[in-house]
């Protein structure tokens, strides 16, 4: 059996000092499409950063592949490098570099975290954006991207290291109704590859659309529905 | 006596009288008290500029308030001006009645008024400001010390000399059979005061023997500075030298003949008929003795004032004080003198420029590293820093300059130039820190979770992500902090760096006058600060999105 990618193991998170989410169990395995979703503040945003090492979480166990974090305390050092190598996150307002271009923000991690030289982190880089079909604005600032653009080039930067798991959180929240159906095209293409996608959204139609199963955040508990046939 | 300083500039007669007067209140309380001696300097440093910024309002509430009444029309009194910093035997308080001035000018000051049948009133000026203000009126006579100088011959109604005084090599007493003259001192450093003829003899031995003349503000930091080491002589009259000489010990002077000059006294030149008369009555009284028993009581008769009223009291009326010594240069017309001075104003604006750009990048460089030391370090450090950037920011920055070159002498004696530096870039580093403080602060979190997210580490962060953008947020507030520093710069001018102020300050001083060196000066600032305030406005232009 394929072991899975991510796995959350009596996971309990709080906000604020305010308990939102206990004891939640999940696994998710390769080439899964999972919506999370759940009404407003009721944690979904919070459980993406604790998955993503950005927040400490208040119980359980979150493995990510082989790297296992425990609560209390943000990853750091050896188990904060590994993680990022299993784990890329696309940000609701994207949140890319203001002060670098496109192709700079994609190719950053892969300089300075990963050790790749900078010619290559460039041909890798602008390779993923033009499979993301934003490669002819490589040389954009950020502020000079629409939101559709912004959105791929934050997702190409999230790929660049090539992580087994990408987090995304809302990613529709800032799309037109044709850009929301490029997403899906785009999301199912990366699930295709083998890839392990665990979207936050309250966009039903689009977790209807795209996501293999729903996780469902809802009184403090984690709610599974069946897989779809 | 030229006891201090060249011409200043009014604003700035608070900073200059600061050093005068400090020395003299460190010099009294290192001696009396017996305290540690840079720790009193330090104190009477801040005493003193407290006394001399309240003494800097009290002229200008007095040149704003006293209208400009002719002399003439108040000739019940003999008003006469000098400066009671430059202390004894000049013109010094009472110590028994603050309220009155003692001190060889005073009793010349009574001798005129009686023979004049008028009552002497002492009226304070600094130092550098008595020739401006006697010749707007605001009293009938400079009696403190003032020397004869063709600059100043040419534009006041000088009396006939009443004192002769020699010019004196002072070196330390280790050295006083190496440095015997100033042929001795090729290449070395020897300190004066500005705008004094001790200045123009320095600066004749600077093109004949090589001597480095070093200006100071006062008469008391050339003999301190000396004793430290920084110097290795000092020019002054012997007046002057033989009072640091008996307080600073460890210094000797050398009995070699430099030059000889002349105490006067300065009328406006509209009172000449006034002056005439105080010719006759200072004749009188060297040749009845009067003069000679007022110079014996201060122990300032010498055989060389004597002489001089031999030759002086052989004259009858007229106005001898115009023939009376005969000047080393002939005075200078404005458009001459600027071609000699100009080279020099450029020569002084590029160490301004030089000093404020080295100034800048240190203090960005510390200011960065403050900041970043804030926003990322320990309590205790963070505690620490802000510890600093408050002492620095609370503090004046004439004082830290006083405390680096002065007060760290027992411990380290840095060159003016490498104090002067320190000392501006210091101070702005903790302005440059908050700046980069703000500017880190206000960059969204957002960028610093995305940098986390892939992996960077928080010096990583720093240095791709985060410090890029807050250097174009802190871009405006540089520019603003880079152009006070260029004028800032001219406080250095109190530890004997000659900048552009300092330049044009020794140009006024010589000529007589602030409005071409004035201009001048402003001109320099001008082109140095405007360029670099439009360059950091396309800056901020190209940058405005990011």
């Amino acid at each position: 059996m394929t072991a899975p990618v991510l796995a959350l193991d009596g996971l309990g998170l709080s906000r604020d000092g305010r308990a939102v989410l206990a004891e939640a169990n999940a696994t998710l395995m390769p080439g899964e499409l999972v919506a999370l979703m759940g009404e407003s503040g009721a944690g979904k945003t919070t459980m993406i950063r604790a998955i993503a090492g950005l927040d400490p979480f208040a119980a359980g166990v979150v493995t990510v592949g082989p790297v296992r974090l425990t609560h209390g305390r943000r990853p750091s050092g050896a188990t904060q490098r590994a993680l990022y190598r299993q784990v890329g996150i696309v940000f609701q307002f994207h949140h890319l570099f203001a002060n670098l271009t496109a192709l700079a923000n994609v190719g950053l991690a892969l300089v300075h975290v990963h050790g790749v030289d900078r010619a290559e982190a460039d041909r890798r880089a602008q390779a993923l954006l033009d499979r993301l079909g934003v490669g002819h604005r490589a040389l954009a600032l950020p502020h000079e991207l629409s939101g559709g653009e912004a959105q791929r080039v934050a997702i190409a930067r999230a790929l660049a290291v090539d992580p087994p798991l990408l987090l995304l959180d809302e990613p529709t929240a800032s799309l037109d109704q044709a850009r929301r159906g490029e997403l899906a095209i785009l999301l199912r293409g990366l699930v295709a590859e083998g890839r392990t996608l665990l979207a936050a959204t309250h966009d039903v139609e689009f977790a209807r659309a795209c996501a293999a199963r729903v996780l469902t955040l809802s009184a403090g508990r984690l709610l599974h529905d069946e897989p779809r046939p | 006596m030229v006891s201090h300083h060249v011409a200043d500039s009014v604003t700035r007669a608070g900073g200059v009288s600061l050093v005068a007067a400090s020395q003299q209140a460190a010099a009294s309380l290192s001696c009396q008290a017996g305290v540690a001696p840079a720790l009193s300097r330090v104190s009477a440093r801040i005493l003193a500029a407290a006394i001399g910024s309240v003494r800097a309002w009290t002229l200008l509430l007095l040149i704003v308030a006293v209208p400009a009444t002719p002399a003439t029309a108040q000739n019940s009194e003999l008003r006469w001006g000098g400066d009671a910093e430059g202390g004894a035997p000049f013109v010094s308080a009472d110590p028994a009645d603050g309220t009155r001035v003692v001190g060889f000018e005073a009793d010349i000051a009574a001798l005129l008024a009686r023979s004049l049948k008028r009552t002497p009133r002492f009226i304070q000026s600094g130092f550098t400001t008595l020739d401006a203000a006697v010749l707007r009126g605001d009293f009938d006579v400079i009696l403190s010390g003032i020397e004869d100088l063709p600059s100043r011959r040419a534009r006041l109604a000088l009396t006939m000399p009443y004192y002769e005084f020699e010019e004196r090599l002072t070196v330390r007493a280790a050295d006083r059979d190496r440095f015997r003259s100033l042929a001795d001192l090729t290449g070395r450093r020897v300190g004066t005061l500005g705008a004094t003829l001790a200045a123009e003899v320095l600066s004749e031995a600077q093109s004949r023997e090589g001597v480095v003349p070093v200006l100071y503000e006062d008469d008391v930091h050339p003999y301190e500075d000396l004793a430290l080491g920084r110097i290795d002589a000092v020019v002054l009259d012997q007046v002057l030298a033989e009072r640091s000489v008996a307080r600073t010990p460890g210094l000797v002077n050398q009995s070699t003949h430099l030059a000889s000059g002349h105490y006067v006294g300065g009328f406006a030149p509209a009172q000449s008929s006034l002056r005439d008369q105080a010719n006759d009555i200072l004749r009188a009284a060297m040749r009845d003795g009067t003069l000679q028993r007022i110079f014996e009581e201060y122990g300032m008769w010498t055989p060389g004032v004597a002489a001089l009223y031999a030759r002086e009291s052989q004259g009858s009326g007229g106005n001898e004080g115009d023939a009376g010594a005969a000047p080393p240069h002939p005075a200078l017309s404005t458009a001459a003198s600027l071609g000699i001075y100009l080279p020099r104003l450029l020569r002084a604006a590029l160490i301004t420029l030089a000093l404020s750009c080295l100034a800048m990048i240190l203090a960005v460089a510390v200011g960065l590293l403050i900041a970043s030391g804030r926003v990322y370090g320990a309590r205790w450090l963070r505690a620490l820093l802000a510890t600093y950037v408050e002492v620095v920011r609370g503090t004046p920055l004439l004082l830290q300059l006083f405390v680096i070159y002065f007060g760290l002498a027992a411990v380290v004696r840095l060159p003016a130039l490498i104090a002067a530096l320190l000392g501006l870039a210091l101070n702005y580093a903790a302005y440059e820190s908050e700046i980069y403080r703000g500017a880190l602060l206000a960059v969204p979190i957002g960028q610093l979770d995305a940098a986390r997210a892939l992996g960077l580490t928080d010096m990583q962060t720093l240095r791709l992500v985060r410090g890029p953008q807050a250097l174009r947020l802190a871009l405006a507030p540089m520019t603003n902090d880079f152009i006070a520093l260029l004028k800032d710069s001219s406080l250095v001018s109190v530890i004997t760096v000659v900048e552009l102020t300092k330049a044009t300050s020794i140009f006024a001083a010589d000529i007589g006058s602030w409005v071409v060196p004035g201009l001048a000066c402003a001109l320099m600032y001008l082109a140095l600060s405007l360029p670099l305030a439009h360059v950091a406005r396309r800056l901020e232009r190209r940058w405005s999105h990011a």
